[in-house]
C-alpha cells in the first residue's frame, strides 16, 4: 500500500507554518504474512516524557475496533477527532503501509518516538510493537515488532 | 401492496441471499466444531489463579481473552517474538498456538462483505433489512391466505410451489426473523449508525509500588474465568500502568502492587443488546441453536425459488378480449380473480353468450363504472381469497358498489375450495352487499367448487334458461398436456345389480409423480371436457389405477368401459392435496361407497407403516359390487388395514347402507375420534350427506361438530 498524504492532512502539531521549516518523512511498515484479516494499524508519536503528541496515520476505519489498538487508545485519549481525515484502510497481511508526512523540524532529533500499534481481529493485540525514536540517523534503517510488524523504517 | 413489496424485495434479494444464505449455513456449523475442540469453560477457576498459573510459565504475558469460539488464548513474548497459544481455562497448561480456522475465517469475511469490503458489508445490510422485511411481510400474508393471525398453524394448500413456500416459511420464520434482525444491527453498529457499546473504566494511575505476585491480587481472585473476556497486563517498563480486567460484568483497573480494583465502568445496556446480537446471530454460545439457525437459513434458497414460481404464476396475466364496446353490450361480466384462473371461466362463458348473439362486456370488478350498468344485466365471476376475503382484481368492488346509479339483474358466481371453512367467502359477502342495496336477483347465486367445469356447465344451463337461450359452457381450463396409458389390467363389478364399475389399471414407459388420492383427468375422444377420477394407487405401485362407475349416457366412463387391454388414453395428473391422510400414526377412518373406494384402497395399499386403519365401505350386493373384496382380505392380514366394516343395500339378508355401520360403531368411533382420528370420506354427494349428518351425531357428544372437525382438517371429504 503506498499513501502520499496532501499536506494538509497531517495534523497541525507536525506542520510547520512554512514548508521550508518541515521535511517530509516516509514511513513503511511491512507485515508478516501472518495470514488472516487485514490488520489495524496505529502509527503516533510520544514525547520523551511518553506524552501524547498527535497520530500520523490510523489504518482501519471501523472505529469499534480502535480500542483493541490500546496504548494508542489510552495515549490519544481513543478520541476520533485525533484520526480525522488520517484514516485508511486496513492493512492486509505481508502487505506494506507507506505514508508520507511533512514533520516540522523541531520535532525531529528531538526525543520523540514513534509508536506503532497493531491488531487483527481473532488474532493478537500488540500495543506498542514498534517504538523507534525520530531520529535523522536512523534514517532508512529497518526495525523489527515483536506482533504482525516485520519491519518498520522512516526515511527523511 | 403488501404483497407487492413481498415480491419486489423477494426478487431483488433472492441473488445476495443465495450467497449470504449459503455463507451462513457454512458458519452455522462453527460453534459445534468449536465446542468438540474447547470444551465450555466450567465455573470454580478464578482469573486470578489462571493468571498465576500462566504467569508462572511465560517470561512476558501481554493479554489472557476468552475468544467467540470459546477458546481462552494467551499472549505472550518468550523472547523468541510475541506468540499466541490457547490455554487450559482450569490449569491454565498450554495447549499449543491458537490458529484459528482459515475456512471459517473466509466464510466470515464472505458472510459480512462477500469479499467485497465496504460496498458488500453496505449489500450484506441491505440484504438483511430485505430479508426482515420479507420475514415480516410474510408471516402477514400466510396468515391472511390461511385465515387470520390464530389460523397460522393450519396446513397450507394448494400448488406443490405455494405449499412448500408457506409450510418451510413457516418452520424457517423465527430463524429468519433473529437473523436478519440481528444481521442488520451489527451492520449498523459496524457503521456506527448505533451508539458505541462498550464504555471504559476510567483511566487511573497504579500506586506505583512493587508488583505482587497475581495470584493473590484481590482484584483479580474477584472474579470468575466464566465471566472473563480479556485481561490485559500492565506494560512492563511502566509502573504506573495496571491490569484492565474486561468481563461481563464490566471493566475493572487493578492495581497490580496492592490488587485493589481502581476503578469501574458496569457494562452498558447498549453494550448488552450488541452482545445479545452477536450471541443470537453466531450461536456461539449453543451450538444447537446455532445448527437450527442454520437450517432456516438453508430454507431462504428454497423460500427464493418457491416465491418466484408463485410471482410467475401470478405475473402470467390472462389477455382480455372485450368483446363489445361498453356502451353497446347487453351483458357485462365481472370478474375478481386471484390467480387469473377465473378469467379463464369468464371468458368461456363470454364465448358462448357472444355465439347466442348477446353482446358482451367482460372486466376486472375493481374497474366497475356507471356505464357497465347500462347493460341489461350484469353477472359477477368472483374468487376468494384466503378466509373469505377479496381476490386480487376485486379489492376495490365493494366499496364502489355503493356509488353506482343504477341496480340492474344480477347473477352471481363463486368460486372456492369447499374444503376451505369459509366456502367462497368473498362471493358471500357480495351476494349480501348486492341483497342490502337492493339489486335484483338475475338467478340464484351458485358457487363452485375447485373450478369443476360440470358445476360451471350446469350453472351455464341455469343462466341460459333465465335468458331463454341454450348456453354450453365447455369449459377447458387451459388445456393441460396429456399423456398416453396404455390399459393393462381391468376388472368389472356390479354388471349384476345394474351399476357396473370397472377396475383399470394403465401403465406407461414413464409414470409421473402422483399420490393415492390424486386425480387423473382423462380426455374421451371427441370430449373437450376431462373427467377426473381419484387415482387409487400411486407413482410407486407402478399402474395407474382408477375405479369408473358406468354413467348412462357418460361420454367418457362409455368409452373407457369399452377399453381392451393395449388400448391406449390421453390422461393427466392433477394433485389433491387436501385429500390425504394427516402424517403420523394416528388413526385413520375411511368411509367410501361404490368407485369411492378408490382412494381409501390406496391410503390402504400404502399403509405399511401399519397405522390403525378401519375402513367403512357400502355397495349394493356383497356377490356382485364388493370392489377389492380380495386386496382387503389380504391388507388385513398384513395388518395394513385394521378392520373393515361393510353394508350392502340390497343385501337380502342385513340391507344396510354405509351410513347405518357408522351409526351402530358411534361408541367405536367416538374413542377414535378421542384419541384423534382423521375421517376421510369418498363417494356420491348423496352418500356424503348421509355420512355428514351421521358423524355430525355421532360427535356431538364429545362438545364437537363437523364444522370444527373439517376446519381442522379431521374429516375430509372427496364428493362427486
Amino acid at each position: 500500500m503506498k499513501l502520499a498524504l496532501p499536506l494538509l492532512a497531517a495534523t497541525a502539531a507536525f506542520v510547520a507554518p512554512t514548508i521550508a521549516e518541515a521535511r517530509q518523512v516516509t514511513f513503511e511498515t511491512t507485515l508478516k504474512a501472518y495470514g488472516g484479516n487485514g490488520a489495524y494499524v496505529a502509527l503516533y508519536l510520544l514525547d520523551g516524557a511518553g506524552k501524547y503528541k498527535g497520530t500520523l496515520w490510523m489504518a482501519g476505519d471501523k472505529t469499534k475496533f480502535y480500542r483493541h489498538l490500546s496504548d494508542w487508545t489510552r495515549a490519544s485519549g481513543g478520541r476520533l477527532a485525533e484520526v480525522d481525515g488520517i484514516t485508511g484502510a486496513s492493512v492486509g497481511s505481508g502487505k506494506t503501509l507507506k505514508i508520507t508526512v511533512d514533520i516540522a523540524d523541531a520535532l525531529i532529533d528531538a526525543g520523540y518516538k514513534v509508536h506503532v500499534d497493531t491488531s487483527v481481529e481473532d488474532g493478537a493485540d500488540n500495543p506498542s510493537e514498534v517504538v523507534a525514536p525520530l531520529v535523522a540517523s536512523a534514517s532508512g534503517k529497518p526495525v523489527a515488532g515483536d506482533g504482525y510488524v516485520k519491519s518498520f523504517k522512516a526515511t527523511f | 401492496m403488501l404483497r407487492r413489496l413481498h415480491s419486489f424485495a423477494g426478487l431483488a434479494l433472492a441473488l445476495m441471499l443465495v450467497a449470504i444464505a449459503a455463507t451462513g449455513v457454512g458458519l452455522s456449523l462453527k460453534p459445534a466444531i468449536d465446542r468438540l475442540a474447547a470444551p465450555a469453560i466450567a465455573p470454580g477457576v478464578s482469573v486470578a489463579a489462571l493468571t498465576e498459573a500462566v504467569a508462572a510459565r511465560h517470561q512476558r504475558v501481554d493479554a489472557i481473552r476468552v475468544r467467540g469460539d470459546g477458546a481462552v488464548t494467551v499472549s505472550f513474548n518468550d523472547g523468541a517474538g510475541k506468540k499466541v497459544e490457547r490455554v487450559d481455562p482450569r490449569t491454565g497448561a498450554g495447549l499449543g498456538a491458537y490458529q484459528p480456522s482459515e475456512t471459517f475465517r473466509w466464510l466470515a469475511d464472505a458472510h459480512r462483505s462477500l469479499l467485497m469490503g465496504d460496498a458488500g458489508r453496505i449489500a450484506v445490510a441491505l440484504t438483511a433489512l430485505g430479508l426482515l422485511v420479507m420475514s415480516l411481510t410474510g408471516t402477514v400474508l400466510l396468515a391472511r391466505s390461511l385465515g387470520g393471525a390464530g389460523a397460522l398453524l393450519r396446513p397450507v394448500r394448494g400448488a406443490a410451489a405455494r405449499r412448500w413456500h408457506g409450510e418451510l416459511g413457516r418452520l424457517a420464520l423465527a430463524g429468519l426473523f433473529l437473523s436478519s434482525l440481528t444481521g442488520a444491527f451489527l451492520s449498523a453498529a459496524t457503521f456506527d449508525l448505533v451508539p458505541f457499546a462498550e464504555n471504559s473504566a476510567p483511566v487511573v494511575t497504579a500506586s506505583g509500588g512493587p508488583a505482587a505476585p497475581v495470584g493473590g491480587l484481590a482484584g483479580l481472585a474477584a472474579v470468575d474465568v466464566v465471566d472473563l473476556e480479556r485481561l490485559t497486563f500492565p506494560a512492563r517498563n511502566d509502573a504506573t500502568d495496571v491490569f484492565t480486567l474486561r468481563s461481563s460484568l464490566g471493566e475493572a483497573l487493578v492495581d497490580p502492587s496492592t490488587g485493589g480494583v481502581l476503578s469501574f465502568a458496569p457494562t452498558s445496556t447498549m453494550d448488552r443488546i450488541d452482545r445479545l446480537a452477536v450471541a443470537l446471530h453466531t450461536g456461539r454460545s449453543s451450538w444447537p441453536y446455532a445448527l437450527i439457525l442454520g437450517l432456516s437459513t438453508a430454507a431462504a434458497p428454497v423460500l427464493g425459488i418457491t416465491g418466484f414460481l408463485m410471482w410467475r404464476r401470478r405475473r402470467v396475466a390472462p389477455r382480455v378480449r372485450t368483446h363489445a364496446v361498453i356502451d353497446d353490450a347487453d351483458t357485462t361480466i365481472l370478474v375478481g380473480s386471484e390467480g387469473g384462473s377465473t378469467w379463464g371461466f369468464a371468458q368461456t362463458l363470454s364465448r358462448a353468450l357472444t355465439e347466442e348473439g348477446h353482446r358482451v362486456s367482460l372486466a376486472a370488478m375493481n374497474d366497475i363504472e356507471n356505464a357497465h350498468l347500462r347493460a341489461q344485466r350484469l353477472v359477477i365471476l368472483a374468487a376468494t381469497y384466503g378466509d373469505g376475503d377479496a381476490p386480487a382484481s376485486a379489492r376495490r368492488f365493494l366499496d364502489r358498489l355503493g356509488n353506482m346509479e343504477r341496480r340492474i339483474p344480477v347473477a352471481v358466481l363463486g368460486f372456492g375450495d369447499r374444503s376451505f371453512p369459509n366456502f367462497c367467502g368473498y362471493a358471500q359477502k357480495i351476494v349480501a352487499a348486492l341483497d342490502a342495496q337492493g339489486w335484483p336477483r338475475l338467478i340464484a347465486p351458485k358457487r363452485i367448487d375447485r373450478r369443476s367445469a360440470q358445476e360451471f356447465a350446469q350453472w351455464g344451463r341455469d343462466l341460459g334458461a333465465a335468458l331463454g337461450c341454450t348456453l354450453a359452457l365447455e369449459h377447458v381450463a387451459e388445456r393441460p398436456k396429456t399423456s398416453a396409458f396404455e390399459l393393462v389390467g381391468r376388472e368389472t363389478y356390479g354388471v349384476a345389480v345394474g351399476a357396473p364399475v370397472a377396475i383399470l389399471r394403465f401403465a406407461a414407459n414413464a409414470l409421473p409423480r402422483f399420490e393415492a388420492g390424486d386425480l387423473v383427468g382423462i380426455l374421451a375422444p371427441g370430449g373437450d371436457m376431462p373427467r377426473f377420477y381419484s387415482l387409487a394407487s400411486s407413482q410407486r405401485d407402478g399402474v395407474l389405477e382408477i375405479c369408473v362407475r358406468l354413467q348412462p349416457g357418460g361420454l367418457c366412463s362409455t368409452w373407457l368401459h369399452g377399453l381392451n387391454k393395449g388400448d391406449n388414453i390421453e390422461a393427466f395428473i392433477r394433485e389433491n392435496p387436501t385429500f390425504r391422510p394427516v402424517e403420523g400414526r394416528s388413526p385413520l377412518i375411511l368411509i367410501g361407497a361404490g368407485s369411492g373406494i378408490a382412494p381409501l384402497a390406496g391410503f390402504i395399499r400404502a399403509n405399511v407403516a401399519k397405522r390403525p386403519v378401519h375402513l367403512y365401505f357400502g355397495g349394493r350386493l356383497p356377490s356382485s359390487d364388493f370392489l377389492y373384496e380380495h386386496e382387503l382380505a389380504e391388507r388385513l392380514a398384513q395388518r395394513r388395514l385394521t378392520t373393515l366394516r361393510t353394508a350392502f343395500s340390497r343385501n337380502p339378508f342385513d340391507a344396510a347402507y354405509v351410513q347405518d355401520r357408522v351409526a351402530a360403531d358411534a361408541h367405536r368411533l367416538r374413542d377414535l375420534i378421542r384419541s384423534e382420528a382423521q375421517i376421510l370420506v369418498c363417494g356420491g354427494r348423496e352418500m356424503a350427506r348421509a355420512v355428514a349428518e351421521t358423524v355430525e351425531t355421532v360427535v356431538r357428544p364429545l362438545g364437537l361438530d363437523l364444522a370444527t372437525l373439517k376446519s381442522n382438517r379431521r374429516y375430509l371429504e372427496d364428493v362427486y
